[in-house]
């Protein structure tokens, strides 16, 4: 995007105001790992294992369904936990929003929404980035992979994985995927590992198209052209559509990329937006 | 992909004539699949030298053949969390083992082989077969003595630990008595390993003495031999048999020293405290 850096985005409303969804969703990224490592640090078991599979107060379990597809292809029928764990997660986020796993669960989040704030920051136009589609390959790219070696393949470089385990294990060695991905998102691709290559983003973004939990530009009318979501939104391209009737009549944001994470409800001075369902079509224009 | 990728921005579609769309477009796609390719690709190869090798770690009980293990096991780290003496431990980045599969270092913490194989119970996937219920059935790695030249027994020591620590004692490991030609009065008590029996456990290695263990536990594969499918062991298919399969053999003294107890299978052995038994130098041993 080349809206201008705002500085001043949100100030009509208050800080507060302008960062509760922000807030929220740092604080729902934090829970779940406290969850996980509230056993290790301080004996209080609530979620053991990691975000590829866990079992929760030994009774819920939940296993990744990208991970479980993987297995799958790489021709190993998982056990009846990991099926049962995979179908409520899969249940999930088809119900609410696959992409809420991207903004409200994943740990990479908050490192490339950091990278993203200092590109914006620091005005950094260099890089190119790949085209957004790219992920679909690296996906379907990941599956085939998985298919021919029999072997979890993409499961040795996933930055996600990487970092999620590392974080609720304590592992070593991963500080180098954690700066690559920064630097990469920093200097070479706007929004380059989230909004383009990853494969886990697109896994989740395809199995919640038809999810409930839709941001609509529900108060269109109002919008001034400031660009200050266009800015700030980490899929830019999914905005359009509801806010200026490009191809569709209704104020939801109804494209996949969609990561529901609210951040242009916070960024917008005129409260265009806001969080409901799929089928809440009140538009004021 | 269920959808068309996401549609071109409008506006180039309209400034510009619908074969420069058309070809943006392609070339859009061409790139997205090419950048797909590529970092799928790379990743793979990033991967073969490691998946090719067999990982030197030991796997936990159950775990399946390290093929199978690599394409069930999700790395959620369940059977580690469940593990009640820390023996098991995720592996970090760019260790060798394949990052974040469960493993552990025998000489660090060898496995303690739980009655009810909690590590497998916890496993969702079944990457940890669920059908081991009797941890003595685990093979987890072989024990090997790998290092004949600083072993204490083979030294001539009886040091024992490997054999006394091992929780299948006298099946898994044996000690074998051998004349020892050095002294040529005393025993070599030799510990030996039997695949049979040995679960890999790591209490051995974990136990051995010396500054680096004579013994050792490998994975299963890397430490074991095979012989040929076709071989027989001669005394096995006598004992099936019930007696030689080539009749009763011809015995025939060695030349020039017939009617001599040390030539002539005929001749009774003279008993072991025989007088006439020359002194320090003829212990009897047989190889």
């Amino acid at each position: 995007m080349n809206a201008p850096a705002s500085v001043s985005r949100g100030a009509g409303k208050g800080w507060l105001a302008a960062h509760r969804w922000l807030i929220l969703r740092r604080l729902s990224q934090l829970t779940v790992l406290a969850l996980f490592v509230s056993g290790p640090w301080f004996g209080l078991w609530i979620a053991k294992g990691n975000l590829a599979s866990s079992l929760t107060l030994g009774v819920l379990p939940l296993t990744d369904p990208y991970l479980f597809l993987q297995s799958l292809a790489a021709g190993f029928l998982p056990g009846a936990s990991a099926l049962l764990g995979a179908a409520i997660v899969v249940a999930f986020y088809a119900a609410f929003g696959g992409r809420l796993y991207c903004a409200w669960v994943c740990p990479v989040n908050p490192l490339t929404d950091a990278a993203a704030w200092l590109r914006r920051r620091l005005g950094l136009k260099s890089g190119r980035a790949p085209a957004a589609a790219t992920r679909y390959w690296v996906l379907a790219g990941s599956l085939l992979a998985a298919a021919l070696s029999g072997t979890l393949v993409w499961e040795w470089v996933n930055p996600v994985s990487i970092v999620q385990r590392s974080l609720i294990f304590g592992l070593s060695g991963s500080l180098a995927v954690v700066l690559a991905l920064f630097a990469y998102d920093l200097l070479v691709a706007s929004r380059g590992w989230c909004g383009h290559l990853c494969p886990m983003g697109a896994f989740y973004g395809l199995l919640g198209q038809a999810s409930l939990v839709r941001v609509s530009a529900a108060a269109r009318g109002r919008c001034d052209d400031c660009l200050d979501c266009f800015a700030v939104c980490p899929e830019p391209q999914v905005i359009r559509p509801a806010l200026k009737r490009a191809g569709q009549d209704s104020p939801l944001i109804l494209d996949r990329d969609c990561t529901a994470c609210g951040r242009c409800i916070d960024v917008c001075d005129k409260d265009v937006f806001r969080f409901t369902h799929r089928f809440d079509q009140r538009s004021d224009s | 992909m269920a959808r068309k990728p996401t549609a071109q921005p409008p506006e180039t579609a309209g400034a510009s004539p619908a074969s420069a769309a058309r070809r943006k477009f392609l070339n859009g796609i061409a790139a997205a699949a090419g950048g797909g390719v590529l970092l799928t690709a790379a990743s793979w190869l990033a991967v073969r030298p490691a998946s090719a090798n067999p990982a030197l770690a030991l796997r936990p009980p159950g775990a399946l053949g390290e093929a199978a293990f690599l394409s069930a096991c999700v790395r959620c780290g369940l059977c580690v969390r469940d593990c009640p003496y820390d023996t098991l431990k995720l592996a970090p980045q760019g260790d060798g083992v394949a990052p974040g599969t469960p493993f552990f270092t025998a000489r660090d913490v060898p496995c303690e082989m739980c009655d009810d194989i909690p590590c497998v119970k916890a496993c969702p996937t079944g990457a940890l077969n669920p059908k081991l219920t009797d941890i003595q059935q685990a093979e987890m790695g072989l024990a090997v003595l790998s290092d004949h030249e600083s072993c204490l027994n083979f030294l001539g020591l009886r040091c024992d630990v490997c054999y006394r620590v091992c929780p299948v004692i006298d099946k898994a490991i044996t000690l074998e008595k051998l004349h020892n030609p050095r002294s040529d009065r005393h025993a070599l008590l030799l510990p030996t390993v039997h695949s049979e029996h040995c679960t890999g456990c790591g209490k051995c290695e974990k136990a051995c003495v010396l500054p680096e263990a004579a013994i050792k536990v490998m994975p299963v594969k890397l430490a074991r031999g095979a012989l040929p499918e076709h071989y027989r062991k001669g005394w096995e298919e006598k004992e099936k048999h019930g007696g030689s399969l080539i009749g009763e053999q011809l015995e025939l003294p060695v030349r020039g020293l017939e009617d001599k107890a040390y030539g002539d299978v005929r001749v009774a052995a003279p008993p072991l405290d025989a007088p006439s038994a020359p002194s320090g130098m003829n212990s009897r041993w047989q190889p």
